[in-house]
Parts: structure tokens; sequence; C-alpha cells
């Protein structure tokens, strides 16, 4: 049930303050993200520099770094994930306690980045665990990071908890846990999560020879 | 295990008198927060005694090498960048050095200069660094790297406008540097330069002293120095036990031989050795800043015979090596006289200064492995490669 506007305006002259439930529980989930300790590689650096003096990401309520997955909100897949890492990427992320929520910062947690060509580099986190942001960048500046971060904040504050546009971790029927990826003898298997990702369709045209 | 010639014989794991029962298998990593990355090591422990500990590798192996063969040389500048990603610069120099050699360039005196002040000032980033980092390791997390990164941002800032990059530079190249100093760029280093010793003694003074540092660092981690120099260790882990070896001076490359600094040396070798070592070298390292600033000549920033397009050195191979922040950084190319390199290889100082660690840690705590494997200063990214 809405409020009329102008009433609520009314009634915060008077310091009442009148909101629905679900902006209240998604102004403190906003306001108080904590990420996951958990640097992968150069992007590691510039997170590390967004929480210090000069960037301060205190400001935006995240700076309380947990290196335990159960005490974590927010993963910051900061650097190349490659083959041998993405299962334990994947375990941290089941391991984190929902409302959890991802971002992919810089070039290589998107796609690769520079280091597509190579045999042990995965193409992109978002082929096994759901992301909320990205950021480009190689690496992005901390700028760029708290611009990721309030978008997320952003995002967070539109969440649904009811209905059926709800949010998935407000969803009982939602799996709890996803399938983490083994380190084959060739690749990984699965080489992708087909529930979050579907490999482009590549359509050939026939050569006229 | 390594079998060690130095190594007492009480710290040997297969010691029979253990239990296999009561030991205990940890694996430390790959997402631990004092790792560094995403380094891991699966430590034996007999109560809180270390008895074994395996390194495992490879969790960021981005197949630089690899890549590096199948393109031209110059684009594997920027994949240089992203080796010790904290000094992307001296990463840089190492490589233009090994295809100057390769090909046979020249470089002109100013762009010499123009690579030793942007060395010395990623030598500072590293080292400070590796303070806030290394405390960071004893529990101190926050406020030595508070104080290190303030400092880390100003020259930063310096980069970003000589480079156009806070830290991926991509600024060498061969037979120079990419672009000239921008206007008051030497005043405005050289203003740093001079405000620097106050900080340094600022965060000298801001740790040195603390009981609980010298307990965790004094007579921790420390080696022979015959054990060092077989194991191939250089850089400051090598001078903190008081072997001499600086390529600067063992064999001087670019310009360095015109600078007087003094090489500093530790006695004894332990963690606490090896994190006085860096404060004595940034002051060095200040020092040759100073004399380079005041002496830089004018003229062609790079060789202006240098070839960009098609450029294809002569059937041979090179070797060139500097003297990195974290030791002797080296890159080995084998030409066949095509536009890339027919093998690229790194000697990367992290990955080799790692390799002892299981010598430094037996016998000693969980919790001093830690402080050892901080002590080594290690980038993943130079380690997997």
């Amino acid at each position: 049930m809405a409020i009329d506007p102008k009433l609520a305006e009314d009634l915060k002259s008077q310091g009442v303050h009148v909101t629905s439930f679900e902006s209240l529980i998604n102004w403190g989930r906003a306001s108080s993200l904590w990420p996951l300790q958990f640097g992968l590689a150069c992007c590691a650096i510039e997170m590390i520099a967004a929480t210090m003096a000069k960037y301060d990401m205190a400001r935006f309520g995240a700076e309380v770094f947990r290196p335990s997955p159960r005490q974590a909100d927010l993963m910051i897949v900061a650097g190349t994930v490659t083959k041998k890492m993405a299962p334990q990427v994947v375990r941290l992320y089941n391991q984190m306690a929902e409302p959890k929520y991802v971002i992919a910062m810089g070039a290589c947690a998107i796609s690769g980045g520079p280091f597509k060509d190579g045999y042990n580099v995965l193409k992109g986190i978002d082929r096994f665990i759901p992301v909320d942001v990205s950021i480009p960048g190689c690496p992005p500046r901390p700028e760029a990071l708290l611009h990721g971060l309030i978008t997320l904040r952003e995002q967070i504050a539109k969440e649904k908890l009811l209905g059926r546009t709800r949010a998935r971790h407000a969803d009982p029927n939602a799996g709890a846990e996803l399938p983490v990826p083994t380190f084959g003898p060739h690749d990984l298997e699965p080489t992708f999560n087909p529930d979050l990702w579907n490999p482009p369709a590549i359509t050939r045209h026939a050569s006229e020879s | 295990m390594i079998s060690n010639p130095f190594m007492a014989p009480a710290t040997n794991p297969a010691a029979p008198e253990l239990d296999e029962d009561q030991l205990l298998h940890v694996s430390l990593g790959p997402q631990h927060p004092s790792t560094h990355g995403v380094f891991r090591m699966n430590v034996v422990l007999d109560g809180e005694t270390v008895v074994s500990l395996k390194p495992v590798f490879g969790y960021l192996h981005r197949n630089h090498e690899k890549i590096a063969e199948a393109v031209t040389y110059l684009s594997s500048m920027p994949f240089t960048d992203r080796l010790d990603y904290i000094c992307p610069l001296t990463n840089n120099w190492a490589y233009a050095r090994a295809v100057e050699q390769l090909a046979g360039i020249e470089v002109p005196e100013r762009a010499e200069f123009i690579r030793v002040i942007t060395a010395e000032l990623t030598r500072l980033i590293n080292h400070t660094a590796f303070v806030g980092f290394f405390l960071g390791d004893m529990g101190a997390w926050g406020s030595a790297l508070m104080y290190a990164f303030r400092e880390r941002e100003k020259i930063l800032d310096l980069f970003e406008d000589l480079t156009g990059a806070r830290m991926m530079s991509n600024f060498m190249r061969f037979g120079g540097c990419r672009n000239d100093l921008p206007a008051g760029w030497a005043a405005r280093a050289s203003e740093l330069v001079n405000g620097f010793p106050r900080f340094l003694d600022e965060l000298e003074n801001l740790i040195i002293g603390n009981e609980v540092l010298l307990a965790r660092t004094q007579n921790v981690g420390a080696l022979p120095k015959e054990a060092l120099i077989n194991g191939g260790i250089t850089g400051p882990m090598l001078r903190a036990a008081g072997v001499a070896y600086d390529i600067r001076k063992a064999e001087p490359y670019g310009i360095y031989e015109r600078f007087e600094f003094r090489v500093p040396l530790g006695e004894t070798g332990d963690c606490y050795d090896r994190l006085m070592i860096r404060f004595l070298e940034l002051r060095e390292s200040l020092a040759i800043l100073r004399q380079a600033l005041a002496q830089l000549p004018d003229g062609p920033y790079i060789n202006p015979k240098s070839k960009v397009r098609n450029f294809k050195p002569p059937v041979g191979e090179a070797y060139a090596r500097i003297e990195g922040p974290k030791g002797e950084l080296g890159f080995h190319l084998i030409s066949d006289g095509s536009v890339n390199p027919f093998r690229y290889r790194i000697r990367p100082p992290s990955f080799i200064n790692l390799t002892l660690i299981e010598d430094m840690c037996l016998g000693l705590d969980l919790a001093d492995v830690v402080v050892i494997l901080g002590s080594v200063d290690i980038v993943l990214g130079e380690v997997d490669r």
C-alpha cells in the first residue's frame, strides 16, 4: 500500500518517518555490505587501495572485509579466475550466507581480459556464479569500484521481497547451492553452468565456393 | 621433502618418533587473508609445530609465457606489467633490456635517466607496500598499510601523469621510453623525494620499537648464507643474510655506475633483518633518485632508429637481468628471426625466493609460517605467471 507522498512529507517534518518494511530492510542491507577479503590478482591491489585513506570505501559502509565467507555479503571477484581456481571461487560463493551479491571487477573476471587466449584462464566468472555488477577496466580505478558499489546499492534498494518478481534470496524454492565444477583433465567439467549462462549462438553462413 | 645438507636433522619431518595419527594436516589457502593472493600451503602439524610444508602453485597461472610466443615482441610489453603488479615499471625495463640486447639497440642517455627514476620510484612503492602487508600479516591489519598506501598514492599520481595509468604503465619501448616527462614532472618528483624521508621516519617510529614486532620477527626464519646462495635466492632476502650481492653493483646495467649508493646488509637473515633491510634500501633509493633528478640531461627519450612496425630481431638468444625490488628479474628470449619470440622465459624473483619456504618454516609454529611467507615478499602474478 503506497503512502501519500505529501502526508509522508508532513510527518517527516514532525520527526515521524513512514516507510515500507521492504525499503527498511533493503536500506539496511545496502548500507552495510561486508565484502569477502578475497583477492585473486592485480585488481586486488586496487581493491585494497579503494579501502585505504584516499578513496575510503568506509563512506559507503563496505569497509569490513571478512576473511571468512560465512560472514560476508559481497564477493568482489578481483582478478583473473583460472581454471584451477574456479572451483574454489564457486565453493566460496556457496559458503556465503544469503543474501549475497557478486561484483566482477576487471576485464579478467568479466571475460578473461588480456589473458583470454590462455589455456588455463576462465573466460568470465559469470559462467558459474550470478554476477550483479561488472566493472570494466584493467584494472579499474578505485573510483570505478566505488561506482560499482553505488550501482549495487541502488540495485539492492529496488529489490522486491514478495510477489512474483521477488529477489532470488527471498524465494524459498530457489536452489541453495550452485554446482561446483571439477578440474578435469582437459577443461573444467562442466565448462559452464547452463542455468546461469548460455553460450551465444554462432550462425555460420555457407561460403559461396 | 628437499634434502638440504644445511638443514639440521632434528627438523626432518620423516623422523620416526612422529605418530601419524596425531598429526594435523592443514591446507592454508588458496583463499586466506595472509597468502598474498591465491597461494596454498599444505602444512602438517605436530601440535603447533610445523613438520612438513608443501607449497601448491598454479592458482594464478595465466599462460603469460605461452601467449608471448604467439604475439609480437612489443605486444608482450603490457603483459609484463601484470607479472609483478605492484611494480610494473621494473618489469617493463627488464623486458626492454632483453629485447635491446637481442636486437642491439642503443638507448639514449635521457631515456636511461627516466628508466632509473621510474625504477627507483617503483622500488619505493614496493618496499613501503611490503612493510604494510608484512605488518598486516602479523595482525596489525590496517594502520601500517594505511600509511604505506597514502604514500603510494602520491607516487601513483606521478606515474599517472607520466604513463597515463596508475598501475599498468606499459611505458618502456625498445630503445627508450614511450613519451617524455611532462612539464614540471621532475620538479614534482623532487618534491616527493625530499618529503619521503619524513614519512620514513614516521613509519619507522611507528613500528620499529614495538615489542610484539620484535618477538614475532627476531630469530624467525633465518637460514645460513650457503643455503640461500645454493637456493638461488636474490634481492633483499639474500642481502638480509649478509651477502653483498646487488646486480646494480655486481653487473651495473643502465647508468647505475654513475650514482653513489650503498648496499645495505643484514646480519642474521631473520624476518626482522628482512624488514629492516627494506627501510635501509628505501633510503638508498632516495639517494639515487636525488642524484638522477639533479643530473637529468636533455636529449631524445627514445632511439629514433628503433623500429615499431615489422620489428624482427636477428636470430639468437639473450638474457638480460635487472635488480628488481624483489630480486633478480631476468628475461630469456630466443629469436628465430620472425616477428614473435621462439621462446620467452621469465626468471621471476618471487618464485625462486619462495622455493626455500619449507626449510625456513620447519620446526617453527604455524603462526610463524605466515610471518615468514610475508617476509619473502611474493606477488602471485609473478610466482605463477
